[in-house]
């Protein structure tokens, strides 16, 4: 079973978000990229299935431009043999049902039996693409998984429920599972893996190579318009409590119940 | 054209969730607006007829063996019937373990384009526009959906819930044609959380700890205590996770939970701007820190300079007292 892993990149999560003039999106001049976070646990948990036994090739797929080559780069450094990246000019603006029409038909031509995805881009923060994907392709799907296991042709996901609970799921293959923080610790890419990285192919596939209408995707089919961007309001200035631990406990409780209202 | 709103309610144990309520008056003002009507859909045993004093004027209740636990397959099959039954072109939920992701594939499934996590709506000539935080909440975006229906998900605790205005709904049973091949995924085991403690992305009060709390157990010995004094939930910082003091799921930020709460505490944590994106938007933050240059104070409503060691237990005093 082939294996394939969603992977793009985001800014760092240090990074100080500024919006550009036009407020359409952010200021990048300064922005350092990264793998998008829960990616990262994707990307592992699909190596160690694959050293398990339970994959026989692990293919990274990014829906991005020229520059998150570097970041596919270290994925495959990091145990990944090769990567299929989505671009073509028709794909820009696509919103988060368009990117997952891309993926979905890259996935579906490269014979992926299980696709490993982030829980959610901390950009976009939509947490949508993969379980479009697994819509539009049909499959099973389990989502902000921290406890994965293969068997045969089944997989057992532990899945974040809400309020607290989590459940325990199983279905058949092919799926799609998102994972979260508590799956595994992602390793690092070592020397020797990113001399190998420097041989392993990366792939680029436009819309006719993929087969899909160009009209399907990009920001004319786009169905969720962002219209403004802006920054949080500032909060207004705090207040410092003095005194010794009694007065100032006393003192917060009371501000909480009088001015804040808050308990 | 009038705005007819189905509002998918969400219930815990055959109760409805408060989400329910709070989604029920928002859809309520935005139909008021523009002349539209509001109706609600249901799962499985609750009392559906309780929502007409929310503002639902129908309630589409769906009910059998595939609407106990959540199963993909039949619940997307399920609210896609409501939505025609319905003829609603906006619906609701609580951004939640459910809607996370039955919404995205209920979007690809119909072609309705969808905004997750909003945290505001409001009604602009006609339509709706939904606000939302992108990059963990260091950024806003209002966005417009172009399609027939539009589906939005709101973040726990967005919206105020005043008193119920009263009214009547007519329920109807909701046959939404399940088979068994509707049942893909299966919940095979049910784990409860260990604490009664409301989850994190929908308590009202929070209080977490950081990696200054040195062990797990004086995490335990003073974040939880503090925490059940103040009828809150505990959260702690990444690297207080990191450190084995409390599991995964009580991370707060940007690769943890994004909470919402009206009072957030955060007892030795220094406001890295990965810890602020996940609980920024809090009503109220009281920062307690030893070090006055912490960044966390920036972001604070109230803050004390000093040892959280002398502090938190004089606080959980006095809370006990207040809230007893
Ligand atoms: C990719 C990535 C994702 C991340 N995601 C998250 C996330 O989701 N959530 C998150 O929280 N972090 C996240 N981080 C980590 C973040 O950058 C910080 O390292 C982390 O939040 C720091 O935790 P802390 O405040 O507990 O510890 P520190 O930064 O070490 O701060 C400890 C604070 O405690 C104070 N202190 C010490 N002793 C006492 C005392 N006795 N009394 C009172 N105050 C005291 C100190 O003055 C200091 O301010 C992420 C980092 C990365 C790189
Ligand atoms: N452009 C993309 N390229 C590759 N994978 C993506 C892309 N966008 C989203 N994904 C995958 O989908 C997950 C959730 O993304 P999102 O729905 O944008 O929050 C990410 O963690 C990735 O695994």
């Amino acid at each position: 079973m082939k294996i394939g892993v969603c992977l793009k990149q985001v800014p760092a999560t240090d990074t100080r978000i500024r919006v550009n003039p036009t407020n359409t999106g952010i200021l990048t001049d300064d922005v350092k990229w990264e793998i998008n976070p829960y990616d990262e646990y994707a990307l592992e948990e699909a190596i160690r299935l694959k050293q398990a036994g339970k994959g026989t090739e692990v293919v990274i797929f990014t829906l991005g431009d020229v520059a998150s080559e570097a970041r596919i780069r270290d994925g495959l450094a990091r145990g990944a043999d090769r990567a299929v990246r989505l671009d073509d000019p028709a794909f820009a603006g696509s919103d988060a049902l368009g990117k997952a029409r891309i993926l979905a038909a890259a996935l579906q031509q490269e014979g992926i039996g299980l696709v490993l995805a982030g829980r959610q881009s901390v950009d976009t923060d939509t947490g949508a693409v993969p379980a479009m994907i697994a819509e539009l392709l049909g499959w099973r799907q389990a989502s902000w998984v921290d406890k994965l296991v293969i068997e045969g042709e089944t997989f057992t996901a532990h899945r974040a429920a809400g309020g607290g609970t989590r459940e325990v799921v199983t279905g058949q293959l092919p799926a799609v599972i998102t994972c979260d923080k508590g799956l595994n610790e992602p390793r690092y890419a070592t020397l020797p893996g990113i001399m190998a990285a420097k041989k392993k192919p990366i792939v680029v596939k436009n819309a006719a190579a993929l087969g899909i209408d160009a009209g399907s995707v990009g920001a004319a089919a786009a169905l969720v318009v962002e219209e403004a961007m802006s920054l949080p309001p500032a909060r207004p200035a705090g207040r410092i409590l003095q005194g010794d631990a009694a007065t100032v406990a006393a003192e917060l409780v009371r501000l909480l119940r009088e001015e804040a209202k808050v308990i | 054209m009038p705005t007819n709103i189905l509002v998918f309610c969400e219930t815990e144990g055959g109760q409805l969730r408060k989400s329910a309520f709070e989604l029920l008056g928002k859809a309520t003002q935005l139909a008021a607006a523009t002349g539209g009507k509001v109706s609600a859909v249901v799962f499985g045993d609750a009392d559906a007829a309780s929502l007409g004093a929310w503002g639902a004027s129908t309630v589409y209740v769906a009910s059998g063996p595939a609407f106990g636990t959540y199963v993909a397959g039949a619940w997307v099959k399920a609210l896609q019937a409501a939505i025609a039954s319905s003829g609603a072109n906006v619906v609701l939920g609580s951004a939640s373990g459910v809607t996370r992701e039955a919404f995205p594939r209920l979007s690809a499934r119909i072609g309705a384009g969808l905004s997750v996590e909003c945290t505001d709506l409001r009604a602009e000539g006609g339509a709706i526009v939904g606000r939302r935080p992108v990059y963990a909440g260091k950024a806003l975006v209002d966005v417009k959906i172009k399609s027939a229906v539009g589906l939005y998900t709101v973040r726990p605790n967005s919206f105020t819930i005043g008193a119920a205005p009263g009214g009547s709904a007519s329920v109807v049973a909701l046959d939404a044609g399940i088979t068994d091949a509707d049942l893909d995924v299966k919940v095979v085991e049910t784990l409860k959380p260990a604490t009664q403690a409301v989850d994190l992305t929908e308590a009202d009060r929070i209080v977490s700890g950081g990696r200054s709390l040195k062990s797990k157990e004086s995490f335990d010995a003073i974040v939880r205590p503090l925490a059940k004094a103040a009828h809150a939930t505990p959260g702690a910082s990444r690297a207080a996770v990191d450190a084995g003091y409390a599991p995964h799921g009580d991370q707060v930020g940007q690769t943890g939970k994004v909470v919402n709460p009206s009072l957030y505490i955060a007892l030795g944590i220094s406001g890295a701007i990965q810890h602020l994106a996940g609980m920024r938007t809090s009503r109220v933050i009281v920062a307690i820190n030893k070090d006055a240059e912490a960044p966390i104070f920036q972001y604070a409503t109230y803050g004390i300079v000093g040892d959280l060691f002398e502090i938190a237990p004089a606080l959980e005093k006095e809370l006990t007292k207040a809230l007893a």
